[in-house]
């Protein structure tokens, strides 16, 4: 999960990384009274921050300088419903604005080639650090982080060093370093990235802006649905989630249900494949029913597919494995007399592939079953075709 | 001779959770598939045994134990995430030769830090998985979850970050056969990788051919692709998944996800074509693309 810089900062906050004082606004009013209030603190600037998952905010004109609290109002009204990127601002952070000496580059993340976490750290910040990379490789160290050792203050000063980041600052960002890798595995993060970590004439090290990615898998151990985006979950996508299927929107006209990650991603490029020879159809979405499919699974999985107002027509994928294709034969034809007492209307066309395990028995119980809306094709290829064509029609009807 | 890689009909092989539901029923099925299931842990039901397909399998308090008792030289996983981190160092540290971690949904934190603990340990233990299907040498051992009855014994070596694409492509080549199939999992991080299964299927006398099963995500395919060039001779097909994925999405593995312009499955295919691996666009065109270059061997 991706958080805001908002959220970020908040875990940052939590385990000690100086950030600029900060809250955040969900209207133009808020950012208005949180101005009025810095003010009141003796802080008179701040900075309108628009609050998207996406980079460019600046460019796209999301981050504005404001001069105390009508001035916030102002520039909040202007970047609170901006569209960045396809990305709708809902919030923006109102931040104490800070003089900047110097602007650094600091981030922890996984190193997937070399199976171990790495930092990467920069005397050039503030800018895109793959730019960096390109217009100045040598400004950038990258140092390999022991899992079982993490980063004492030793290593952290070892960290900003190859960074070169200078004496000055070596200090402040040695602890801001040593904290963020704290939270960054306090909090099962992935990415945990600081920029800029900026320098102030005074002399002290913050975070200036924070990007942390948290692995999904540490749900079990870890507080992360505290963060969890709500308001721009697709609605099918979160109603999925609460049934414990795996299922992710796309924008097309063929639904798609599988088992296995795989094999559904596999046939989200079969049918996109398939579509180009049907006026460019595409794939509906990914579900992965997994290896159980039940008929319960299957009939929760159809119904979330077919919520979708643009599928023409569903390819359930299934290659038995440990499963037989009989029992996903029969979960088929109980999900679709499921779903029509729950009085669901199932009336757009299903293409079942069923290959593998019991592969024969399991197509003669859909033949037997006799429902008009289930066409079968042997083959993966095949049957993406005829699902294609199916939508296709429907679309052009 | 014939062979196969990692996994062979001496394999003596034990369970780590074996009283779960999980580890039951696919230690019954690995029992079923000819596999020599020869125990398994839980410290709570040590000195009982557990009736598995025809066999009482006898149940042990240690993996160290078990190994001393039974001789075990793989050891398959299937506690809970919560778990598996403790298990695999538990596995490590007795020193087996082979661990197999088919439990999916462990933080990569755990993961990253029983890989750095093989390492610490002077890596005696080869990983495989975590999140994989495990291995099959047909015809001569089964350490996982992958079906036994798919596919028959040949000569097909197949290394898969996807555990259904794996089955998929062992039935389209079942006249065929397979050496080993290897499920390496679709993790950010994993112990065995594409590259080390192809240098030992390079090595293995009974592959003659090779089918690797890719996905979006990192760079392990573009990484093998140049291992390939430089050090594989035998035929190499390839299959990616993912071509329509969007960036920033997860599709179900946690390892496949597209950020910025790396990982992408073009970028994949198009390293893996440069190594002279074809590649198909389909599962079953790639099935056909192995198949087409047996006969001309």
């Amino acid at each position: 999960m991706d958080l805001f810089e908002y959220q970020a900062k908040e875990l940052f906050a939590e385990y000690g990384v100086p950030v600029p004082k900060d809250k955040v606004a969900n209207t133009a009013e808020e950012a208005r009274e949180i101005t009025a209030a810095f003010a009141g603190e003796g802080i008179p600037q701040v900075v309108v921050k628009a609050q998207v998952k996406v980079g460019g905010r600046g460019k796209a004109g999301g981050v504005k300088l404001a001069e105390g609290p009508a001035d916030a109002f102002d520039k909040a009204q202007r970047i609170i419903g901006m569209d960045i990127k396809g990305h709708t601002v809902h919030r923006v952070l109102i931040a104490e604005a800070t003089d900047i000496k110097s602007e650094y580059y600091l981030s922890f993340l996984l190193d997937r080639a070399n199976r171990t976490f790495l930092s990467i750290c920069s005397v050039e910040g503030g800018v895109e650090i793959e730019e960096v990379a390109h217009t100045n490789p040598d400004a950038i160290a990258r140092i390999a982080i022991d899992p079982l050792t993490g980063v004492d203050h030793a290593k952290a000063l070892e960290i900003v060093r190859a960074g070169r980041i200078p004496a000055e600052a070596e200090e402040g960002a040695a602890v801001l370093a040593e904290r963020l890798w704290a939270m960054f595995t306090d909090e099962d993060a992935t990415l945990a990235e600081v920029n800029p970590v900026v320098l102030t004439p005074d002399g002290k090290v913050l975070a200036l802006d924070g990007k942390v990615t948290l692995d999904d898998n540490a749900g079990f151990r870890q507080e992360h649905e505290r963060f969890a985006d709500i308001e721009s979950t697709d609605p099918i996508e979160a109603r999925a989630k609460e049934k414990h299927l795996n299922y992710v929107k796309l924008e097309g006209e063929v639904g798609i249900i599988g088992n296995g990650a795989g094999l559904v991603m596999s046939t989200l490029d079969v049918v996109a494949y398939a579509g180009e020879e049907f006026g460019g159809v595409r794939p509906a979405n990914f579900l992965d029913i997994g290896g159980g499919a039940s008929a319960e699974v299957m009939a929760n999985g159809l119904e979330i597919v077919l919520s979708d107002p643009g599928v023409n027509s569903v390819f359930v994928n299934v290659f038995g494995g440990i499963t037989a294709c009989d029992a996903v034969a029969n979960g088929i034809v109980s999900a679709v007399a499921l779903l029509k007492e729950r009085g669901e209307a199932v009336n757009r066309p299903i293409v079942v592939r069923l290959d593998g395990n019991k592969a024969a028995e399991g197509r003669q119980i859909l033949r037997d079953a006799g429902l008009p809306i289930v066409e079968q094709v042997d083959t993966m290829d095949g049957a993406a075709k005829r699902a294609a064509e199916l939508a296709s029609a429907a679309k052009g009807a | 001779m014939t062979v196969a890689i990692f996994l062979t009909e001496q394999s003596r092989i034990l369970v780590q959770g074996i009283t779960g539901s999980e580890g039951r029923k696919h230690g019954a099925r690995m029992l079923a598939a000819g596999s020599k299931v020869v125990g398994g842990t839980n410290p709570r039901k040590a000195g009982q045994t557990i009736s598995l397909h025809d066999a009482e399998v006898p149940v042990f308090g240690t993996v160290a134990e078990t190994i001393a008792q039974t001789g075990a030289d793989v050891s398959v996983i299937f506690v809970p995430p919560a778990f598996t981190k403790a298990a695999v160092i538990e596995a490590i540290d007795a020193e087996i030769p082979l661990a197999i971690v088919i439990t999916e949904g462990i933080p990569v934190h755990d993961t990253a830090e029983f890989w750095a603990y093989a390492q610490a340990k002077g890596n005696k233990t080869r990983i495989v998985g975590p999140n994989c299907p495990g291995l099959a040498s047909p015809g001569k051992s089964n350490a996982g979850i992958i079906p036994a009855d798919i596919t028959s014994e040949g000569r097909i070596g197949l290394v898969s970050k996807s555990g259904t694409l794996t089955y998929q492509m062992m039935y389209e080549l079942r006249d065929i056969g397979f050496s080993t199939a290897v499920g390496i999992g679709g993790d950010p991080i994993i112990g065995t990788t594409h590259i080390d299964a192809l240098a030992a299927f390079q090595d293995d006398p009974q592959t003659e051919a090779i089918v690797m099963i890719g996905e979006i995500g990192g760079d392990a395919e573009e990484r093998a692709a140049a291992f390939i060039s430089e050090n594989v001779t035998k035929p190499v097909v390839g299959y990616v998944a993912g071509f329509t994925a969007p960036e920033g999405k997860t599709m179900g593995h946690a390892g496949a996800i597209i950020s910025g312009s790396a990982g992408t499955a073009q970028a994949k295919k198009e390293a893996l074509e440069k190594a002279g691996v074809r590649v198909g666009k389909t599962p079953s065109e790639t099935a056909a693309l192995a198949r087409e270059l047996l006969r001309t061997r």
